[in-house]
C-alpha cells in the first residue's frame, strides 16, 4: 500500500462535458462526483511481472509480424514513468495501440478504407524498470478521419495505459508528435483546458536515442499523481 | 515572489478512444497476440470465499447501451485483504478486465465475493468492488464502486455510502442479488445517475 495521494488537479484534466468532442456529450456525467479521501482501495493496485509479459511485447514491429515487416516509418518511443514529486515508478505496466501507418486499426469496428498491414498488429505492452524507464519500438502511425464534424482528422497518435503502484493513478492518455499540424485542430485534444497540459502530450524528437540508418527516436515521459510525504492520520471529523 | 514548489503536473488524461480493445482486449478486436492476455481471471482457483457472478449494462444519457466501454475492476480478497497489501490465495490477483458485448452492450465477470476492508478512522468498510470505465466520449476514466445488495448492515454504516448526499442516490452503487449474481447497471447520466468518485 501506497502513501496518499496528491489530490488530481481536475482543472488541469480535461472536464467530462466537451461539447465539440461530441461522443463526451451525452457519456459525461452530469452530476459532480463525490470527492473521496483514501482507503486502502485507492492506494492499493495489481502488480504485474515477467511471469506475464515478455520481451517481445514491446516491438510492434515484430510482435505481430507474419510475412515480414510491417511497412511505415520506424521509431523508438521511450521516456520515463515519473511522479508529481519526479520520482521514478519502477516496475509498473505500460500499454500501448494505434492505427498502422495509413491510420486504420486492426479492429473488427474499424470500416476505414486505409489497407491493414498484414505484419502490423499495433499493440504492445512493457513494464519499466527500476529507474522508471520504458521503450517500445514501433511504426509511426498515421492520421485518420473520425465522424465528429463532417472533416475531422485525429493526429497521429499512439493511446497508452498506465498502471502506478496505487489504483488511484490509473491513468489512460494519448502520445502525439512533435510538429504535427492536426494537434491544435483536435476536439479530443481541445477537451483539455490548458495549453501546457496539451504540450505534455507531445513526444520530442530525440536524435540523441535515434538508431543511425535505422529507426527514429520519440521521448515521451509519463507523469502520475505524486504521494504525499508524511501522513498523519486525521481525527474524525466531528469527534 | 515565491520559491517555485517544482512539482511536475499529472499527465493529462485522452480518452480511450472506440479501439482501446486493441490494447487492451486485443481478442476482443479480432486478433490474439499475447501469450496471456491480461484481465480475464480475478481471483484465481484457490481463492475463498463465494463465487459470484457480476453482470450488467452501462447506459449513456439517452438511456442507449454504450457498447464500446471497458471496465476495471479492483477488489481484495474474501478475507479484505488486497493483492500488495497482505498475505493473499496464490493466483488471487484482484484485478480484472470486462467489456461490453458489441451487439448487446453487456459486460459480465466472474469473481468472489470480497471481504470487508478497513477504511478511515479505524472503521471496516462494506464489501465492495471498486470500477474504473472508459471508452469513446470519457475524457477521463470514471471512478465507482459497486456494493452488495445483501449486505445491508454494512452498507448502512460504510462511510463511503454515507457521504453520499441525498440517501436515494445510494442505491446506485449497490448491486441487486439473484442466485449467485449480480446486476450492475450503471448510469452515466440523466436519471438515476451512478455516483461516481473524485479519488
Amino acid at each position: 500500500m501506497t502513501a496518499e495521494l496528491f489530490q488530481r488537479d481536475r482543472v488541469w484534466q480535461p472536464p467530462a462535458y466537451t461539447p465539440n468532442y461530441k461522443s463526451s456529450v451525452n457519456r459525461s456525467p452530469n452530476l459532480a462526483p463525490l470527492s473521496l479521501e483514501m482507503t486502502q482501495s485507492e492506494l492499493t493496485a495489481p502488480r504485474f511481472g515477467h511471469d506475464v509479459i515478455d520481451p517481445i511485447d514491446c516491438d510492434l514491429i515484430r510482435n505481430y509480424a507474419k510475412t515480414g515487416d510491417p511497412i511505415g516509418e520506424r521509431i523508438i518511443v521511450h521516456g520515463r514513468v515519473l511522479d508529481e514529486n519526479g520520482r521514478p515508478v519502477p516496475h509498473t505496466l505500460v500499454e500501448v495501440w494505434q492505427a498502422n501507418a495509413g491510420g486504420r486499426y486492426r479492429h473488427k469496428n474499424d470500416t476505414y478504407f486505409a489497407p491493414i498491414d498484414p505484419n502490423f498488429g499495433g499493440c504492445g505492452r512493457v513494464l519499466s524498470d527500476a529507474e522508471g524507464r520504458y521503450m517500445f519500438r514501433t511504426i509511426k502511425p498515421g492520421a485518420y478521419p473520425f465522424r465528429n464534424w463532417i472533416n475531422s482528422w485525429r493526429p497521429a497518435h499512439i493511446h497508452i495505459s498506465v498502471f502506478g503502484p496505487a489504483f488511484a493513478q490509473r491513468l489512460i492518455t494519448q502520445m502525439y508528435f512533435e510538429g504535427d499540424p492536426l494537434i491544435p485542430k483536435c476536439a479530443i485534444i481541445n477537451a483539455i483546458p490548458d495549453q501546457r497540459a496539451i504540450d505534455g502530450l507531445v513526444a520530442a524528437l530525440d536524435l540523441n536515442e535515434t538508431i543511425p540508418l535505422d529507426t527514429i527516436a520519440y521521448k515521451f515521459d509519463i507523469v502520475l499523481r505524486g504521494q504525499r510525504s508524511t501522513f498523519f492520520e486525521n481525527r474524525p471529523e466531528g469527534n | 515572489m515565491v520559491q517555485s514548489l517544482n512539482y511536475l503536473k499529472e499527465t493529462a488524461s485522452q480518452t480511450a478512444g472506440p479501439y482501446v480493445h486493441i490494447g487492451l482486449a486485443p481478442g476482443a478486436a479480432g486478433f490474439d497476440i499475447y501469450r496471456k492476455e491480461l484481465g480475464h481471471d480475478i481471483a484465481g482457483p484457490n481463492a475463498k470465499g463465494e463465487r459470484i457472478t457480476v453482470t450488467g449494462i452501462v447506459y449513456d444519457g439517452i438511456g442507449a447501451p454504450i457498447k464500446d466501454i471497458l471496465i476495471e475492476t479492483w477488489q481484495a480478497n474474501a478475507d479484505g485483504v488486497y493483492p500488495g497489501a497482505g498475505d493473499v490465495e496464490e493466483g488471487f490477483v484482484g484485478w480484472g478486465r470486462a467489456i461490453s458485448d458489441f451487439d448487446t452492450g453487456r459486460f459480465t465477470f466472474e469473481t468472489v465475493k470480497p471481504g470487508r476492508v478497513m477504511g478511515r478512522n479505524g472503521k471496516l468498510m462494506a464489501p465492495h468492488i471498486s470500477l474504473w470505465l472508459v471508452a469513446r466520449g470519457i475524457n477521463l476514466g470514471l471512478s465507482t464502486r459497486m456494493y452488495f445488495s445483501d449486505e445491508a448492515d454494512a452498507n448502512a454504516e460504510d462511510q463511503v455510502l454515507n457521504l453520499v448526499g441525498p440517501p436515494e442516490r445510494r442505491s446506485t452503487m449497490i448491486a441487486s442479488r439473484d442466485g449467485s449474481t449480480y446486476t450492475f447497471d450503471i448510469r452515466v447520466q440523466g436519471d438515476n445517475e451512478t455516483v461516481f468518485l473524485d479519488v
